[in-house]
């Protein structure tokens, strides 16, 4: 094994202080409060940097960068939209939802329809979008982690990574895992932007890099004086990289028109491509932008806050600090398709998804340790990408089997010890799965795999969220109608995608899913079928809310008697003093005492 | 909750309540949207402006992959600004009209 001492380094000090920090707060965190919400006591300055270090996740770090090099303009789409997602949580949901009072989700669900089937059905799909969303963590983490010790089999970083945070969430709870994510995005954002600017020094500006790619137009001759490797035979030509509607959006009508004779194909693509790429391109932004609204994992922390006005100011703070995050891992897309194109010819993760680790150690050929050091950063960057956003979904997917599951459902009498001893369980348990689910999507890459569960995400909770905060006469009937169609069929049409392209896969994936083969000829005779499958949210989001209002109307007798309390206490001014918390803290329970 | 009958409690304070910030976020919304949608429809409709060279960028790509961000945190920080000196009005209002009722 050839491990670089600077990279093990860095990546061994993440970890160190992470299960520091984890112990120096688990002594602080005693009531149940504590270990669900944070004792509602979290700063703006601390949680909006908390939100946004359990939102950068391993797809975000790493994926992203991969994106940009390998689809160009198309992908930017995803830091734009996960950046700006918040602002419709922001506008819509974040005040409302603090002032309720809650602990989780299914909480409010609960509470908002006087109805404990709703918590059932709500804590349903926190578990399906947070199991969704830790198995692209999971292959970040044993993929980094097989690149620090190459012939490291991939599952040894799952387990590992798995292990040291299970551990942390279960003896620290949201208070402990606060101050953790808080530092990881300040981590994050060191380790994303200190290489840029050491790379741009280096190898030119991103303008220059991005100038480097002729056009038909234009050739830009001032600006194309950076050092340019000769594109591979996998990578996009030029002109569709860097232009809007290109490899990402057009792959479903090129698939098609390869399936024409040769004379027709000309007039298929010109008739299909740019107006099914323009429709892929607005359900892709729908689903990121509802789909930000509706994550269990994000919305959750928004309990930690003292109030509806700090939620409203956190939120913007996280905006701003997601914002100037997000604009770095393009950089390393564009600089790494001029320097790295040998990555185009790579699949999954040994391609493109490295590129953020990969492109530091360039600098090590020409000034040594600098490289080297750089490449740790990057490492250590990765490994806080993954740990906290793994963290985060740990807690709420903990928090929805201890607090919703047992605390409610199975055992509503059970004193706050014994339920704070079920958290460290669940805690166990829920890590336990999500490793071993991680341990099986190798093949499967990290930004699509988050993209699907914004889908689900965007077609199930945010309708949910969206309509009942500001729509009074909404029934638990709809809202449950809406939102398990809407949700359900979201799943469904992207997990159609999936196993289709799982079917194609060389390796041991491509024989389990054999039989789903023949759809590929389907999609290839329906290219709008297959865009409406793949980024299901432009017709998922609005017949979710549709039949929210549908079935609502015809079940009116069953509105809740009280909505109109319900509804002053999400939207009254807290000064008047009618807030009132749904789940009050209660006694202090006697674990540690 | 006991029953009240004071101005706070009352259907039209909340009815006031609920469109006056419902208005604010949709007004702040459709500037956000009208922005995001708009884009492609750009790229789509005017391909040769937006594959303009701007400073090695084509305007489309430095729009969406810089200029983008502020422009989401201007709307958001205007929307704080008014949604909380809102408000603080309605505290006002709602506290006086209780006061003469």
């Amino acid at each position: 094994m050839n491990v670089d001492p600077w990279i093990l380094v860095f990546s061994l000090a993440t970890v160190v202080v992470t299960l520091y920090m984890g112990f120096r707060s688990a002594g602080k965190s005693k009531t149940a409060s504590d270990f669900f919400v944070a004792g509602r006591s979290v700063s703006v300055g601390w949680n909006s940097a908390a939100i946004s270090g359990e939102y950068l996740s391993a797809a975000s770090f790493m994926g992203i960068a991969g994106m940009v090099m390998s689809s160009g303009y198309d992908a930017l789409w995803y830091p734009v939209c996960y950046a700006c997602g918040y602002l419709f949580l922001l506008l819509f949901i974040a005040g409302p939802l603090r002032r309720f009072g809650a602990y989780t989700i299914p909480d409010f669900a609960e509470g908002r329809f006087d109805s404990p089937l709703f918590r059932k059905i709500a804590v349903i799909f926190v578990l399906f979008i947070g199991f969704f969303y830790t198995m692209p963590q999971m292959k970040g983490a044993g993929t980094t982690l097989a690149y620090i010790f190459p012939g490291l089999p991939y599952w040894v970083g799952v387990v590992v990574v798995g292990a040291v945070i299970t551990f942390n969430v279960a003896l620290g709870g949201m208070k402990g895992i606060t101050l953790i994510q808080a530092m990881q995005y300040w981590m994050k954002m060191f380790a994303i932007s200190v290489p840029i600017f050491v790379l741009m020094a280096v190898y030119g500006s991103y303008g220059s890099n991005l100038g480097a790619n002729t056009t038909a137009k234009e050739a830009a001759p001032i600006v194309q004086t950076v050092e340019r490797k000769p594109l591979t035979e996998k990578a996009p030509a030029d002109k569709s990289w860097i232009a809007p509607f290109g490899p990402l959006t057009t792959k479903a009508v090129k698939n098609a028109a390869e399936a024409l004779p040769q004379e027709q194909r000309a007039d298929f693509l010109a008739k299909y491509q740019k107006p099914y790429s323009l429709l892929y391109t607005y359900s892709l932004i729908i689903a990121l932008v509802c789909g930000t609204a509706g994550l269990p994992h994000i919305l959750v922390r928004f309990y930690t806050n003292p109030d509806g006005v700090a939620a409203k100011r956190t939120t913007m703070w996280v905006m701003i600090l997601i914002g100037v995050f997000y604009v770095f891992p393009p950089v390393f897309g564009v600089i790494g398709r001029n320097l790295l194109p040998e990555l185009y010819a790579g699949a999954g993760a040994k391609g493109t998804d490295k590129i953020v680790l990969e492109l530091p150690v360039l600098l090590r050929a020409k000034y040594g340790t600098l490289g080297s050091i750089l490449s740790g950063i990057t490492c250590a960057g990765a490994f806080a990408a993954f740990m906290s956003t793994f963290s985060g979904l740990l807690v709420s997917m903990t928090g929805a089997l201890a607090h919703d599951v047992y605390g409610r459902i199975l055992k509503p009498n059970s004193t706050p010890g014994q339920r704070l001893n079920m958290f460290k369980l669940c805690a166990v348990i829920v890590g336990t799965v999500a490793v071993l689910l991680g341990c099986f999507v190798e093949p499967l890459e990290i930004n699509f795999m988050v993209g699907q569960a914004f889908a689900i995400a965007a077609a199930s909770y945010f309708p949910l969220l969206f309509v009942s905060v500001w729509w009074r006469d909404m029934t638990m009937k709809g809202a449950a109608t809406g939102m398990f169609t809407g949700g359900l069929l979201a799943l469904l049409s992207a997990a159609m995608v999936n196993v289709s392209t799982l079917a194609l896969d060389k390796g041991p994936m491509g024989k389990l899913f054999a039989g789903f083969a023949p759809l590929n000829q389907f999609w290839a005779a329906h290219p709008l079928l297959r865009i409406l499958c793949e980024q299901p949210a432009i017709w998922a989001v609005p017949l979710a809310i549709i039949l929210m209002i549908v079935v609502s109307k015809a079940t009116k007798k069953t509105v809740p008697a009280d909505s109109r309390r319900k509804m002053l206490v999400l939207h009254a001014p807290e000064s008047l003093g009618l807030k009132q918390e749904y789940i009050q803290e209660q006694e202090m329970p006697g674990i540690d005492a | 909750m006991p029953d009240h009958n004071d101005f706070i409690h009352s259907e039209e304070f909340l009815r006031q309540l609920m469109r006056r910030q419902l208005r604010l976020s949709v007004a702040c919304a459709a500037t956000f949207g009208g922005g995001l949608l708009a884009l492609p429809l750009f790229n789509y409709f005017a391909p040769d402006l937006m594959a303009t060279r701007v400073g090695g960028f084509t305007l489309s790509w430095l729009i969406l992959g810089i200029l983008f961000f502020p422009f989401v945190w201007v709307i958001s920080y205007t929307f704080i600004r008014r949604s909380l000196s809102l408000e603080k009005q309605e505290a006002e209002d709602a506290l006086k009209h209780n006061r003469e009722a």
